[in-house]
């Protein structure tokens, strides 16, 4: 790539490419139009979109390490769990009274904590990560768990008092407030996590997700990459766990529980990882399935979030998605639009090209 | 202070035949198997249901206990496992997650939520005093038992042809194949076996470790830890690690109950940082 400078005709067309697949598709505008009519559409269901919009914005931090950076984790709940103790604390205490500075502080608390341990996902095989990122989850649990004079043990944080959102709007026990608050927070990280991916940054996460020997002899800093992504990541999660914790006014144990690391990846693998959308669509599919069958079963709804798992995996991850294969790579187009590139740099053809900085990849 | 080191090693002992079946699946086969939990669950529900309510004699219990969860295990392995066994690290981990969470509401829906016991017999209970050290009947049967099982082991895996034909089809598949090694056939006896073994574990330790649906999930990372810490070269790597990590915690929750199981959980990430094979492998290449 050295040829290529600042004057040169491909450095024109390579630009011009990824201007093109930075730009907002209309079936994107739409989601967002869609997400932004369901305020008024269904007023009586906020308390579970809720949840949704938590539950997405949360997946939206996995995907940027397992979809794009290729890191598999079975503890992202500790982060999650750091950003909702951390805002029922300083909510309990008053230390920060108003909601959107706690959500800032949340994600940096977790997100400290994310670089903190950043360090031992860099090492080893996949299932190091596993056993390390679900060690950490388990170690923070314990904590919490300890530690119950501060954190309320396996009774819960008491006595949370939220303060209303920019000293205007109080939050209501029909979850009105909730809601638009949550899915504002969801589309502005977004927002930022889209800008993220589609950064030289971004690409190169792809690349070392490819191939990260590769990468590093093409001058990408693996290491720093991983740590940096990893980072952003638990900050975004601590952000979805504080929401859980201002929306609720309660935090528990349960936040940091490997069930909900679990349930993360089962939402990430319905909506399909690396290319943003897929938690939030597996977030509103599993939302509503666990509703749908928790009704009908109370008690074992697990069983049948534990089938489909089975299922998919058995069906094939990649082939179909519990809903079919199809209508996946066809929303993976429409989200991330990706126009073929002229000629020299050759493979432009769908989401691949995220990993377009090493071509093939074997 | 004896006492405990007793105890200790017990619990260790009790968490070798539980896992050792983990040990081959994931440290020999590299399969991410974290529904192991559920076999053991199973066996202990299993020796329950025999003993408490069928009245079966507690060593007849064990043994059926042992040869159910073979047979579930082995009859999950053929239908279900073998298709996942060249899927990626992920998939396992998903589909192995599914597996436990189907396993937890099953058996929360036919034996209910509450904590099970088995009826232990009265010439097991009580304990013996030796040179003032009190040594629990029913604990010195666990180590006498999990000593058998586990030189039977070593024994096997290393003399019997069936031992040299598992470390043949776990080095090399396609080697192993094209010497006639029927590798489907050994992986599945292996697995139907590390199933039992961990079932029988269950049906023990239901007096130690307590019994209920969420067992699996409990001690998923007990067994993870043996295995990672341990590797899986051999036998005695998983066996020594399940002594440390049985009295390590039998100690501490003794000694520094504040500090609780953390004690455990940070060994083992220092332990995968510091030597990802495993704390006695000898280097391993894969």
């Amino acid at each position: 790539m050295s040829a290529v400078t600042a004057t040169s005709p491909l450095a024109d067309t390579v630009a011009a490419f990824f201007a093109r697949r930075a730009r907002w598709t209309p079936f994107e505008i739409a989601f967002w139009l869609v997400a932004l009519a369901s305020i008024w559409l269904f007023p009586t269901k906020h308390l579970i979109l809720t949840e949704t919009a938590i539950l997405a914005l949360f997946a939206l931090s996995l995907d940027l390490i397992l979809g794009y950076a290729g890191i598999i984790s079975l503890g992202h709940a500790a982060f999650f769990g750091v950003g909702a103790y951390f805002t029922g604390l300083v909510a309990k205490y008053g230390l920060i009274n108003e909601p959107v500075l706690a959500l800032f502080a949340a994600g940096l608390a977790a997100a400290v904590i994310g670089f903190a341990t950043s360090f031992l996902v860099l090492r080893g095989s996949d299932l190091t990560r596993l056993m390390v990122t679900l060690g950490v989850a388990l170690i923070l649990r314990e904590i919490a768990n300890r530690y119950s004079n501060i954190t309320g043990g396996a009774d819960g944080l008491q006595g949370v008092d939220i303060q209303p959102v920019l000293g205007l709007f109080r939050f209501d026990l029909y979850g009105h407030t909730a809601y638009i608050y949550c899915l504002s927070v969801l589309f502005v990280v977004f927002v930022v996590a889209r800008r993220i991916v589609q950064s030289p940054f971004g690409l190169s996460l792809g690349a070392l997700r490819g191939n990260p020997l590769r990468a590093a002899a093409v001058g990408i800093p693996v290491n720093a990459r991983l740590v940096a992504i990893y980072t952003v990541s638990a900050g975004i999660a601590g952000v979805a766990g504080a929401l859980l914790t201002q929306t609720t006014a309660f935090c528990s144990l349960d936040v940091l529980s490997f069930d909900r690391s679990a349930d993360l990846l089962l939402v990430l693998i319905i909506g399909g990882t690396g290319y943003l959308y897929g938690g939030l669509i597996g977030a509103v599919i599993f939302k509503f399935m666990q509703d749908y069958l928790a009704n009908l079963t109370p008690q074992y709804w697990q069983f049948w979030i534990g089938l489909v798992l089975v299922l998919i995996v058995l069906v094939g991850r990649e082939r179909a998605t519990g809903w079919t294969g199809y209508a996946r790579a066809g929303l993976i187009k429409l989200f991330a639009r990706a126009p073929s590139l002229p000629s020299p740099a050759g493979g432009g053809k769908g989401p691949a090209a995220v990993g377009g900085a090493a071509p093939d990849g074997h | 202070m004896l006492t405990v080191l007793f105890d200790g090693i017990s619990y260790g002992m009790l968490l070798f035949v539980l896992a050792c079946g983990l040990a081959v699946t994931l440290g020999l086969m590299n399969f991410v198997n974290l529904a192991h939990g559920a076999f053991a669950m199973a066996g202990g529900y299993i020796a329950v249901v025999l003993v408490n309510r069928a009245g079966l004699p507690f060593g007849l219990g064990l043994a059926l206990a042992f040869l159910f969860t073979a047979l579930i295990g082995g009859f999950l392995e053929r239908t279900l496992y073998v298709r996942v066994y060249n899927k990626s690290p992920l998939d396992q981990v998903l589909f192995s997650i599914g597996l436990v969470f189907m396993s937890v509401a099953a058996v929360d829906y036919i034996m209910g939520s509450s904590q099970q016991f088995v009826q232990i017999p009265s010439a097991l209970q009580g304990q013996f005093n030796v040179f003032g050290v009190g040594m629990g009947k029913y604990r010195l049967l666990i180590i006498a038992i999990c000593g058998v099982i586990t030189v039977t082991l070593q024994l096997a895996l290393m003399k019997t042809r069936f031992g040299s034909r598992l470390r043949a089809a776990v080095d090399d598949q396609r080697v192993a194949r094209g010497l006639g090694i029927n590798v489907g056939a050994v992986f599945g006896i292996t697995f139907a076996l590390g199933s039992g073994l961990a079932g029988l574990g269950g049906a023990l330790g239901a007096e130690i470790l307590g019994l209920d649906p969420i067992f699996p999930l409990k001690y998923m990372i007990y067994f993870l830890i043996v295995v990672t810490v341990g590797g899986a070269s051999s036998i005695t790597g998983p066996f020594f690690a399940s002594i440390l990590l049985g009295i390590g915690d039998v100690a501490g929750k003794y000694y520094v109950p504040t500090l609780g199981a953390f004690v455990i959980y940070t060994i083992m990430i220092v332990v995968l940082i510091w030597r990802p094979q495993g704390l006695f492998a000898r280097g391993v290449s894969r």
